[in-house]
């Protein structure tokens, strides 16, 4: 890691000036920033800390929907009673990520900012169209995830909370990569509140994606069978070292059947 | 606990050394801090194959914090890195042995090859004045792969080394392979990867050198399985030192798996700079240098056949074996696939008949060699594979096809080298069906069958051979060294001892079976028992931990000094007593007179020796302190029988490990937890190679592309299944403990019956062929091409 100077934001204003006049990065769990910076990768001359900042944290239920504070760790949302009752979906997905350690410390804002390709929380945004809400502006689900590692987000715009709208059922499922544990593979599948079903998958391409295959075998009927029987073009999948396009191609229906059957 | 009849032998004392590794008071080589310590960090090459035009450091020499800067350029008269062990080709010519120098000279070969040193003040400032150095590389065309780096027009790596080649070896009766093959009713052939592995210690390299002026000795604190032997190299064959003028620590050390044996670069660099410096040099690895720097293991293409007759008795094996050695000769790794492989292709079997051929090439890969197990894995796996394939094709039982074959009368020579000395290999099968409960089988794949998984069971009975070695035998197969172990008792004057061993200790816990074994012959309580080891400034000398040697000869060497110290007891007692030494019988921590009651205890005995009023001085040294070096008459040989059972979701290709049962004879066993232990964790390795690990280079540009853990898949306690295990004892007959090594069976044995079970389990989708590591995506790969062929 090279040097870097440390501020403390008071709030998501502040820490957006503060970042604008410094050129640096906004700091929240560290567990994507920090260790890209102790690979020389990243190299921001300035972090601000966002820890403690009051509008970033909580977790509330208002009228059909579920709001998550950027700041909220990936634990909290695991273990909070409102999310177990209002969404659970989010609560296992959270429960899936990383480590305990990880969780402990990683953030929904951060893993939203962060935008990895196989991050687990772009999939539960983009499935259930939640709305990601920054210092300056509401941004739909679709608008906001851009390409990899790329957002909506302006150089000093912060996210303050993520709105998600409670649907009739949803579930997420993540085809772990045996190496990293992250997503080879993630589907998440959701059937709104107005009846839609919806299917983010992450993991699998460059972004998450909505699987429109899916979504339309899963508009007919929801279930496990239907979701199994939709053919994915391998086309535009990424392929590596742990899966080729085909097998994730292979895999999106497999695994969107297994979220079917849990949602 | 206390000791019973057979004293502590038998006996799952907690591991003495527990507490201060669970506390977090464990000492290792990144804990050393000496005064006015500077701090080190290596630039590496970012290519695989690169001719080094110029190096231009003087910018970086300007940056903060800056001590020293050196390159292969500085190290004049300083000799290259030397490999242990020398193999002969067929055609009677010396392996190649290009140099391998400790900064590069002219080249880099391979992606992490050191180029140069910086020492600062700071870790950071040493890597970030490296990122100022100027290297003009001229890149050139790479080869990783073994088979193609010995292709012709492949990329030539050493100029000593025409086309790659470093060696041909062969072992066997070439002939006596043909004839049989020719009178055979069946033949099964077998083509085979055993892939290339990161060893991963937890811990990683480090390094704590200093000078010190006065007396123009060196101090080195390294993670090191062999002290001793790290002296001997670095001291003799680089540095031009005389050994009396460098000690080397070895202080806890997290875990090696072979990965340590070995004398690297960096150490030896750091010992080199620290006297020009004049201050402490400390150098750690990141993780990421553990991935590129430490040797591998592994990395063989085979092509194996094997003849039976129509009963299913095997009449010969042919095996035709590429194996990679890296960039350089690391310290042993021209000895493992060779010495280490081709001797055990008889595995349990009385195949008469077998013939081994090797073909040794350098790669633009960092160097391989011993990783737990060392060519015995290997070497199972091809026997295993292709007894499980011949059965499958033959129409006979897979515990059917092995009994067959056993090996049941001991001695027994095999037609690759080895003498046998005992085993039972019924009983290990038999323990480990047992286990398997391989009876209600057929019942768990048809529940399975339901659910839509294919369950399926895979057999592996493996032999190794341990307790290295009986040194002429070493070093007429082209040994450099010695492979005996020395063992010192120091009895100090009221009773307690402290044992010196050249065994060092990484995991294995020494400190507590060592100390058994001392207490249960010298009747004394086993806190009353220290050992040390790792210090070529206490230890009188060792050969170091591999190849599962420790208790088999560094324990022997240890009983070796008791029996001198209880022969000298007898004396003393004999002169207290007023009887002649003859009738002085030592039993249960008492010197007796025989049939009388007249006695002195240890003890009594100790405090003599130091206090020597009433002694034989005329006669007799005072003093309670012996020394013994002990040379093996022969290898150890701990066999057994793994059964693997798995289910597989071909949905997804996911190999899920249900079951897996070890039934292993390690011969005489001291502490059963400990030896547990061992077999827990060696099964483990043996599953992450078979499931998950796999080291992968780019074939075209030689980059390494499992360099971190989000790529090379490590097995996770989730990965693997709660052990059934066993043990059967047939004593080693080779020394006084009957003992035979457990170390390595675990990673020898599994990988094999994991790879059987699921090409069972596959069967029915029309899968014959799978190479390690059964990655979710390999599997359904397998299966969808048996899909398309069918
Ligand atoms: C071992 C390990 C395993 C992991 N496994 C998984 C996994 O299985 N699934 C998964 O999804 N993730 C996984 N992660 C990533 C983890 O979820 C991270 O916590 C997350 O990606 C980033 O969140 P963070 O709070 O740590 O952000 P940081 O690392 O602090 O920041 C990440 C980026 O987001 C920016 N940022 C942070 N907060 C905000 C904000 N409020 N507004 C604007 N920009 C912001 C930062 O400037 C930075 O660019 C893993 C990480 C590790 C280390």
């Amino acid at each position: 890691m090279y040097a870097v100077e440390y501020q403390k934001a008071k709030s998501a204003a502040d820490a957006s000036g503060l970042i604008a006049k410094s050129g640096g990065r906004a700091l929240a769990g560290g567990q994507s920033l920090i260790g890209a910076m102790k690979l020389r990768l990243a190299q921001p001359g300035t972090l601000v800390d966002l820890a403690g900042i009051p509008e970033l944290a909580g977790i509330r239920v208002e009228s059909g929907t579920l709001s998550i504070g950027a700041m909220t760790r990936h634990a909290d949302v695991a273990g909070s009673a409102d999310v177990k009752r209002t969404i659970p979906a989010l609560a296992a997905l959270a429960e899936g990520i990383g480590d305990r350690q990880v969780r402990n410390m990683g953030t929904i804002g951060g893993s939203l900012a962060n935008n990895d390709p196989a991050a687990d929380w772009p999939a539960a945004v983009l499935a259930l169209g939640a709305t990601v809400i920054t210092h300056q502006r509401r941004i739909g689900a679709s608008d906001f995830f851009k390409g990899m590692y790329e957002t909506a987000l302006a150089a000093d715009e912060i996210i303050t909370a993520v709105s998600f709208p409670v649907p009739r059922k949803a579930a997420y499922v993540k085809f772990p990569n045996p190496a990293s544990r992250f997503a080879l593979v993630g589907v998440f599948v959701a059937q709104l509140a107005d009846g839609s079903a919806r299917v983010a998958v992450t993991g699998a391409a460059p972004s998450v994606f909505r699987a429109a295959s899916v979504e339309a075998a899963l508009a007919k009927a929801f279930t496990p069978d239907a979701a199994k029987a939709a053919h994915v073009d391998a086309a535009g999948l990424s392929s590596d070292l742990h899966a080729s396009a085909a097998y994730r191609a292979h895999l999106i229906p497999v695994i969107a059947a297994r979220a079917v059957a849990a949602a | 606990m206390g000791a019973n009849e057979s004293g502590y032998i038998g006996q799952s004392l907690r591991r003495k050394e527990d507490r201060r590794f669970l506390t977090g008071a464990g000492q290792y080589t990144d804990d050393v801090t000496l005064p006015h310590q500077t701090h080190a960090y290596f630039l590496r090459s970012p290519h695989a194959h690169a001719r080094i035009r110029s190096i231009d450091t003087s910018k970086a020499a300007k940056a903060p914090g800056v001590v020293a800067i050196y390159t292969g350029a500085d190290l004049e008269g300083v000799g290259g890195l030397p490999c242990g062990w020398l193999i002969t080709s067929v055609d009677g010519t010396p392996m190649k042995e290009p140099p391998h120098p400790v900064l590069a000279k002219g080249k880099v070969r391979h992606v992490g090859d050191q180029v140069a040193l910086v020492v600062a003040e700071t870790r950071i400032q040493a890597k970030d004045a490296a990122e100022l150095i100027e290297v003009d590389y001229d890149v050139l065309p790479a080869v990783t792969h073994p088979v193609d780096a010995l292709a012709p027009g492949a990329p030539q790596i050493h100029d000593e080394a025409p086309g790659n080649h470093c060696y041909t070896w062969a072992l066997g009766d070439k002939a006596a392979v043909d004839a049989a093959f020719a009178k055979a009713a069946h033949v099964t052939k077998l083509d085979l990867v055993n892939n290339r592995l990161i060893p991963n210690a937890i811990e990683p390299r480090a390094a704590v050198a200093s000078h010190s002026a006065s007396d123009d000795s060196y101090t080195l604190y390294v993670t090191s399985q062999n002290p001793h032997v790290e002296r001997l190299l670095m001291a003799a064959f680089v540095l031009g030192l005389p050994e009396h003028k460098l000690r080397v620590i070895a202080p806890d050390v997290g875990g090696g798996f072979g990965s340590k044996i070995y004398l690297y670069a960096e150490e030896t660099a750091l010992v080199w700079a620290s006297k020009r410096v004049g201050r402490p040099i400390k150098w750690v690895a990141e993780r990421s240098e553990s991935f590129l720097t430490d040797a591998h293991g592994r990395d063989h293409v085979t092509h194996a056949e094997l003849a039976l007759d129509k009963d299913g008795k095997f009449l010969a094996m042919r095996v035709n074996t590429t194996a990679a050695m890296g960039a350089y000769l690391s310290t042993f790794a021209s000895c493992i696939p060779t010495i280490l492989y081709a001797t055990l292709l008889a595995g349990q079997y009385t195949t008469p008949a077998i013939h081994c051929e090797v073909k040794a090439a350098f790669t633009n890969t960092a160097p391989v060699d011993a990783y737990r197990g060392a060519g015995r894995p290997e070497a199972t796996y091809v026997v295993e594979r292709i007894v499980r394939q011949a059965g499958v094709e033959m129409g006979i039982a897979q515990d059917e096809i092995r009994r067959r074959n056993f090996i049941r009368s001991f001695p027994y020579q095999t037609p690759v080298a080895l003498t046998y000395d005992t085993g039972n290999y019924d009983a290990t099968l038999d323990g480990a069906n047992e286990l398997a409960d391989v009876k209600g089988f057929a019942a768990r794949k048809a529940e399975a069958a339901k659910r839509g998984k294919l369950r399926g069971l895979g057999y592996s009975s493996y032999i190794e051979a341990c307790g290295l070695a009986p040194s002429n035998i070493a070093g007429a197969l082209g040994a450099r060294a010695g492979l005996f172990e020395a063992g010192q008792v120091r009895v100090n004057p009221t009773g307690s001892v402290t044992v010196f061993t050249g065994s060092h200790s990484h995991g294995q816990g020494h400190e507590t079976t060592f100390a058994q074994i001392v207490a249960t012959r010298l009747g004394i309580p086993v806190d009353n028992v220290d050992v040390v080891h790792g210090d070529t400034g206490r230890i009188a000398f060792g050969m170091g931990t591999y190849g599962s040697r420790s208790l088999a000869v560094g324990g022997t060497a240890i009983v070796k000094a008791l029996d001198k110290i209880v022969g000298k007891g007898k004396k003393i007692a004999a002169h207290l007593l007023e009887a002649a030494e003859s009738d002085i019988e030592f039993a249960d921590g008492k010197f007796t007179v025989a049939g009388t009651d007249r006695s002195k205890t240890f003890g009594e005995i100790a405090l003599t020796a130091y206090v020597p009023h009433n002694y034989p001085l005329d006669k007799l040294e005072p003093g309670l302190d012996e020394t013994a070096f002990y040379d093996p008459t022969n290898f150890t040989y701990p066999a057994g029988t793994h059964i693997c059972e798995v289910e597989i979701d071909p949905d997804t290709g996911v190999v899920q490990v249900v079951k897996f049962s070890a039934c292993d004879d390690f011969g005489n066993i001291v502490n059963p937890m400990i030896v547990e232990g061992q077999v827990h964790g060696g099964l483990t390795q043996g599953i992450g190679q078979a499931l998950l690990e796999g080291c992968i280079y780019d074939r075209e540009s030689g980059q390494l592309l499992t360099g971190s853990y989000m790529d090379y898949a490590m097995p996770r306690a989730d990965d693997v299944p709660s052990y059934q295990v066993s043990t059967r004892v047939t004593p080693c007959t080779v020394n006084p403990l009957g003992t035979k090594g457990c170390g390595e069976a675990g990673a020898i044995g599994s990988p094999p019956a994991l790879i059987n079970a699921v090409l069972d389990a596959l069967a029915p989708a029309g899968v014959t062929k799978l190479d390690m590591p059964a990655t979710p995506h390999r599997v359904w790969q397998a299966i969808q091409s048996a899909k398309a062929a069918s």
